[in-house]
């Protein structure tokens, strides 16, 4: 017995082949989310830091 | 005379431990102004993440391994851990990839790095085990496949992938302990270490700054700014590189930047 | 740069003195798991998760009955993968491996004795009672000389490859001198598709069991596993390891794992396993121990990626300093 879930995943994976390459479209998609997310999270502008204060060393 | 003096072990692990993590760095409420980017977030986001795995896997373990199969609640938790190990396993690497390239584990903070590394490194098999532990078909794939790996290195012959009682004992029991205990080890010295300092920007240095702290608010220097180094010449590197120079204790009395 | 001016330059990280700004660690936790709680859910609402059930040799017998024989019959004269296997199963050398002089896997020895002619066939054909043509078969085979049970068990083998199932789910192959295991055969078939042969390579020790090895063994030594896999893209060529059942994402992390694998001379080699497992040993190695690894402790250096992550932190400095 299963949830339903809303959109089934439950039939094999189309994959990405390239000679010796394969690999499944959705790990293909994870892979790139993953390089997507880490280049945003680089260049994404940071909110501004408010004042900065001198504090004891907390290193 | 300290209780390290005395002789007394608890006296002298409490004053070490005191040493080593005062509450304002256990808990702290500022930190350096350099961590200014989303990058900073990817480790509370695996950690987090680490949370809601080990809070599924109870759930899950309560009503034990078969539960999932024939309970729909089942199944959600059983779904709900799967996707928040998809989701541990993304944001750690992420949070590695931005260590590596900020060379984390620069000023002493190599441990810091390492635990984190084997941190990963035990994550992988207890993942491994769980997949193994499903009951299902993949269950019996994977174990009857990756048999063979450690069969080959000898591990195979007290490791067996295919024994579902051993396997899930790792699963539920020790391999997470091993993951606890590995990234509260690599928290804990993040704590105690801090997060690693910029690069300096140029590469000589006032013999005179050597040794001491690095650039402050532009609000509150004292003294000449530094030359801008010439880059890549001179190795004598020192803190006070950049222009901007040591910060005074006190009070921030400057504009903000 | 000089070592002492390496250490010169490490030391010069170890404390940050400079400005703080304020943080709230705890509230930023509590943002994190929430933020991230609303992402599982929603993947777990949206998405479920796989679960395919379990072949089993009941399934297995009745589905492909011409294939649960043919390996059956390797079990019964030990030329199956797991009855050939080696250690820590048997000592066979159908799959041992090495490095050069490194034998772990011999050295370990055999520490889950499986017998494949007995454990998979011969035990659980004793425990059927009430079976008198079935018992004297096993018997006959049973005393007969190794020669002779293997000339039996390998013509049977090839007219195998030309059987053909009759109604009744049976197997049956054109006559031929096969000795007694044609009976053998079918009375472990027959036990196979009731289900007593899942029940008996389980519980051949005790009654509680924890560990279908016997059963995963005999399975994966035919093809019903593989042809899942296949469907599923788990196979070894396919990159299987990564990947999941159905079209969910897999363990990614496993890439490099799997890569050597399609490359060779591993793709070719006997001794895959061992030697794929000894550089991804290396290779995690040098994952801990980068910060001591001339040339890769350094290239964040040299690829300024942290230019922009601390491209706030540059800029307040040269605003401060010109």
């Amino acid at each position: 017995m299963s949830t339903a879930a809303i959109f089934n995943l439950n039939h094999p994976a189309h994959a990405v082949q390239w000679h010796f390459f394969f690999m499944s479209v959705s790990n293909v998609i994870v892979l790139g989310l993953m390089l997507i997310v880490f280049a945003v999270a680089i260049l994404a502008p940071f909110p501004g830091h408010g004042r900065p204060r001198h504090g004891g060393a907390k290193s | 005379m300290s209780d390290a003096e005395r002789g007394s072990w608890t006296g002298a692990v409490r004053e070490r431990a005191l040493a080593a993590l005062p509450p304002e760095k256990l808990l702290p409420d500022t930190q350096p102004a350099y961590m200014s980017s989303w990058i900073y977030v990817f480790g509370v986001l695996s950690l987090v993440s680490l949370v809601l795995i080990i809070a599924s896997g109870v759930i899950l373990s309560l009503q034990g391994p078969d539960w999932w199969h024939t309970s729909g609640i089942g199944h959600f938790f059983n779904s709900f851990h799967l996707w928040s190990v998809e989701l541990f396993f993304f944001f750690m690497v992420i949070h590695l990839w931005g260590k590596y390239w900020m060379a984390a584990w620069r000023g002493g903070r190599s441990r810091t790095w390492m635990t984190g590394a084997v941190a990963f490194l035990v994550a992988i098999p207890c993942a491994l085990t769980g997949y193994v532990s499903q009951q299902n078909f993949d269950s019996q794939w994977i174990s009857t496949q990756a048999k063979d790996a450690l069969n080959a290195a000898g591990i195979g012959s007290f490791w067996n992938l295919m024994n579902f009682g051993q396997m899930y004992t790792y699963h539920v029991l020790l391999l997470p302990l091993a993951v606890v205990a590995l990234v509260a080890a690599h928290v804990l010295l993040v704590r105690k270490h801090g997060i690693v300092p910029p690069f300096h920007r140029s590469q000589t240095v006032s013999p005179a700054h050597a040794g001491a702290a690095t650039n402050g608010s532009p609000a509150a220097h004292n003294g000449a700014p530094l030359p801008a180094g010439v880059p890549g010449a001179d190795p004598m590197p020192s803190p006070a590189l950049d222009p901007g120079i040591v910060v005074a204790a006190g009070p921030d009395t400057g504009p903000v930047p | 740069m000089s070592r002492a001016s390496r250490r010169r330059e490490d030391e010069s990280y170890r404390e940050w003195k400079g400005a703080y700004i304020p943080y709230d660690i705890l509230r930023e936790a509590t943002i994190a798991l929430g933020v991230v709680l609303a992402l599982v859910l929603l993947l777990t609402i949206l998405f479920s998760s796989p679960d395919l059930p379990p072949s089993t040799i009941k399934s297995w017998s009745r589905t492909d009955p011409v294939d649960f024989v043919t390996t059956a019959a390797t079990e019964l004269d030990g030329s199956s993968m797991s009855g050939s296997y080696g250690p820590p199963y048997n000592h066979g050398t159908g799959s041992v491996q090495h490095i050069g002089f490194l034998r772990p896997q011999q050295w370990f020895g055999v520490s889950q004795p499986i017998n494949s002619a007995q454990d998979d066939v011969l035990a659980p054909l004793r425990s059927i009672t009430d079976q008198p043509v079935l018992q004297r078969a096993v018997s006959t085979y049973e005393a007969a000389p190794a020669k002779t049970q293997a000339g039996w068990t390998t013509a049977y083998e090839n007219a195998l490859a030309k059987a053909t199932t009759t109604s009744s789910d049976s197997v049956s192959v054109k006559p031929g001198s096969y000795g007694p295991v044609p009976t053998v055969m079918g009375g472990l078939l027959t036990f196979a598709q009731s289900g007593g042969l899942d029940g008996a390579l389980l519980t051949s020790k005790q009654f509680y069991q924890t560990n279908p090895t016997k059963a995963l063994l005999f399975m994966a030594d035919g093809g019903v596993l593989a042809n899942r896999a296949q469907q599923q893209r788990l196979l070894g060529s396919q990159w299987g390891m990564m990947n999941e059942t159905g079209s969910y994402p897999g363990q990614v992390w496993l890439w490099l794992y799997t890569f050597w694998y399609q490359i060779k001379p591993f793709s070719t080699s006997p001794n895959a396993d061992i030697l794929v497992l000894a550089i991804m040993a290396l290779m995690s190695i040098a994952l801990v121990a980068i910060p001591f690894i001339p040339g890769v402790r350094d290239l964040p250096r040299g690829i300024p990626i942290y230019k922009l992550i601390w491209r706030d932190h540059y800029r307040a400095q040269h605003a401060d300093g010109g």
